[in-house]
């Protein structure tokens, strides 16, 4: 669904990416780990359009969208959420999710202000698709809060829900686990798998514990130092001495991933 | 002050207040609800009240006009005119971050202002624009035709009033409150921060242009002087923050209490002895800085602060 085709950024004289090139599968859900500094995230704002690469082609669905502007790729189907909750604070809970969902006739200037009527039908969707998102979260008693008033991990579960609102091809998930209680990690985790299993939702996610990536994923990507180093199962790259070494830098230990 | 006096100088209050109440509504949709921090106000008043002030005027000979149009158009010209060049500012500035927008409004504003200074042929440079018509001018006279002029005003401030509104509780404006929030998830989440910031500028810029034009019908002259930033700019931002940024009702309300304020201290300052009396205007800025300071301190979101609008739609 999403090709990588070696993709390198840098950051001044800083490359934080360097010629990746890699896949993530439609109907898949796939995990991409890797050290801290290995390019997780900053591949994720390549395929999401937040960072132009300095060069190498992202494709989606088999077409080119390197020269695409964020908001393009999210009209394509493409998803994300972000490692640090990117909340419209003002707004409540109920807001933030309709306020990322599509809407053409209720954003045109003068529908809005001659001719209500013309988003009234589409705006009733939006606010249905809104509630059962809420739902599907469990979001329901803080729906009028202020999304900068929630705690971490409810925003990571705003989050979540304002990618569900577009109903996107693809979500990137980018450290949904961090800040969130157990219990509500494997509610979570039951929902991707529902979510994947259900629509036929793809999923890729940054994730750093790997029990979780292993509940969730069958196929993990492994980034070290800006490139690929390794894909397979979760077990398969558990074994593989080149990801111990990368997470742990070599030497004779034992490693306990 | 006898009874008629103190009628009229409500009169003249109000209208004033209302010219501010519109670009307090105008700064709403640009900062309120956009994030867009325009700090040349000044500029966009001036474009509108010059163009409307040459478009209504009879031929003098002295500047660019002659066209004699009826006021309803001269201000529907303002509205154009204004919103025109703040299309084509925005489609320069409009990328820049907040504080660096403001930097360059007030630029844009400064060239604007030395443009109505030094282009004679078209505003009569510092000498400016006289004998500048009032609507209903057939059939009102001498004073009565301020109580028309504050009818005419205020008709416009809910025409304005309805339309900010509509804007605040549509789906547009929801998505233009999230792009001010976080403008990186806002397109992450399909919507095209450039268009949207660039409509927002326009609309408020036409609604400045329009408030220009009606101080220039109001006053009936107009020089480069109507477009000093202390009055223009810095007020109705004092004014926007005191009412409720991003609520309409608080732009208007924020509007009208600061300019009682600013009009009454000056019957005070009046007053003063001499030597204090001529530093009055500077007495009185600092007044209002300080009771900005005291808004921001205890009451940041304002008299009114922003809420969210309830959703609508037919329900059938």
């Amino acid at each position: 669904m999403i090709r990588l085709d070696e993709i390198c950024v840098d950051f001044g004289g800083l490359r934080a990416v360097d010629h990746a090139s890699f896949e993530i599968g439609a109907g898949r859900i796939t995990g991409l780990i890797g050290p801290n500094g290995a390019g997780k995230t900053t591949a994720f704002n390549v395929i999401a359009g937040a960072i132009w690469p300095s060069s190498g082609r992202v494709f989606f669905d088999g077409r080119d969208v390197t020269a695409l502007k964020p908001y393009q790729r999210a009209e394509a189907g493409l998803a994300r959420t972000f490692q640090i909750p990117h909340e419209f604070a003002q707004l409540s809970v109920l807001e933030n999710l309709m306020a990322s969902a599509s809407a053409p006739r209720g954003e045109n200037v003068l529908n809005v202000i001659f001719r209500r009527g013309r988003y009234s039908a589409e705006e009733r969707a939006i606010y249905e698709t809104a509630r059962e998102t809420v739902r599907l979260l469990e979001l329901e008693h803080v729906i009028d809060e202020k999304a900068g008033n929630l705690s971490g991990g409810q925003k990571k579960l705003v989050e979540l829900g304002r990618a569900l609102m577009r109903d996107p091809k693809i979500i990137l998930l980018d450290e949904i686990g961090a800040g969130i209680n157990r219990t509500l990690l494997g509610k979570l985790a039951d929902k991707i798998l529902m979510l994947n299993a259900e629509r036929g939702l793809t999923f890729c996610l940054i994730e750093h514990d790997l029990d979780y990536v292993s509940k969730l994923c069958d196929h993990v990507l492994v980034m070290a130092q800006g490139s690929l180093l390794t894909e397979g199962t979760v077990d398969a790259v558990r074994q593989d001495e080149r990801v111990i070494e990368a997470y742990f830098g070599g030497g004779k230990y034992e490693a306990q991933l | 002050m006898e009874l008629t006096g103190l009628f009229f100088y409500i009169v003249s209050l109000l209208i004033l207040g209302g010219i501010y109440a519109l670009l307090c509504l105008a700064l709403n949709v640009q900062w309120g609800m956009g994030g867009l921090f325009n700090a040349g106000i000044a500029g966009f008043y001036g474009v509108g009240a010059y163009t409307s002030a040459i478009l209504t005027t009879a031929a003098s000979g002295r500047h660019l006009g002659g066209f004699s149009m009826p006021v309803p158009m001269g201000l529907v010209g303002a509205a154009i005119v204004a919103g025109v060049t703040g299309w084509a500012v925005a489609r320069i500035c409009v990328r820049l971050k907040s504080d660096y927008l403001a930097m360059a409004s007030i630029g844009i504003a400064e060239i604007l202002r030395l443009v109505f200074v030094n282009e004679s042929w078209l505003t009569n440079g510092s000498l400016g624009v006289s004998r500048i018509p009032r609507p209903f001018a057939d059939f009102t006279t001498g004073r009565m035709s301020d109580v028309a002029f504050l009818g005419f005003v205020w008709v416009i401030v809910l025409l304005v009033y309805v339309a900010t509104t509509r804007l605040y509780d549509s789906p547009w404006g929801r998505s233009l409150r999230a792009i001010r929030d976080n403008e990186t998830s806002a397109s992450a989440a399909g919507k095209n921060v450039e268009k949207f910031r660039v409509q927002t500028f326009v609309i408020g810029c036409a609604v400045m242009g329009i408030a220009g034009g009606l101080s220039a019908h109001y006053f009936r002259f107009l020089s480069p002087t109507a477009t000093d930033p202390l009055l223009t700019t810095f007020l109705v931002w004092v004014m926007l923050m005191a009412g409720g940024s991003g609520n309409n009702r608080g732009a208007i309300l924020g509007a009208l209490s600061i300019w009682t304020i600013w009009s009454v201290t000056e019957i005070f300052t009046n007053r003063l002895p001499p030597e204090w009396a001529t530093r009055s205007s500077f007495i009185r800025m600092l007044l209002v800085g300080l009771l900005l300071q005291v808004v921001l301190q205890r009451f940041r979101a304002g008299l009114l602060p922003e809420k969210s609008p309830p959703v609508r739609f037919r329900k059938d």
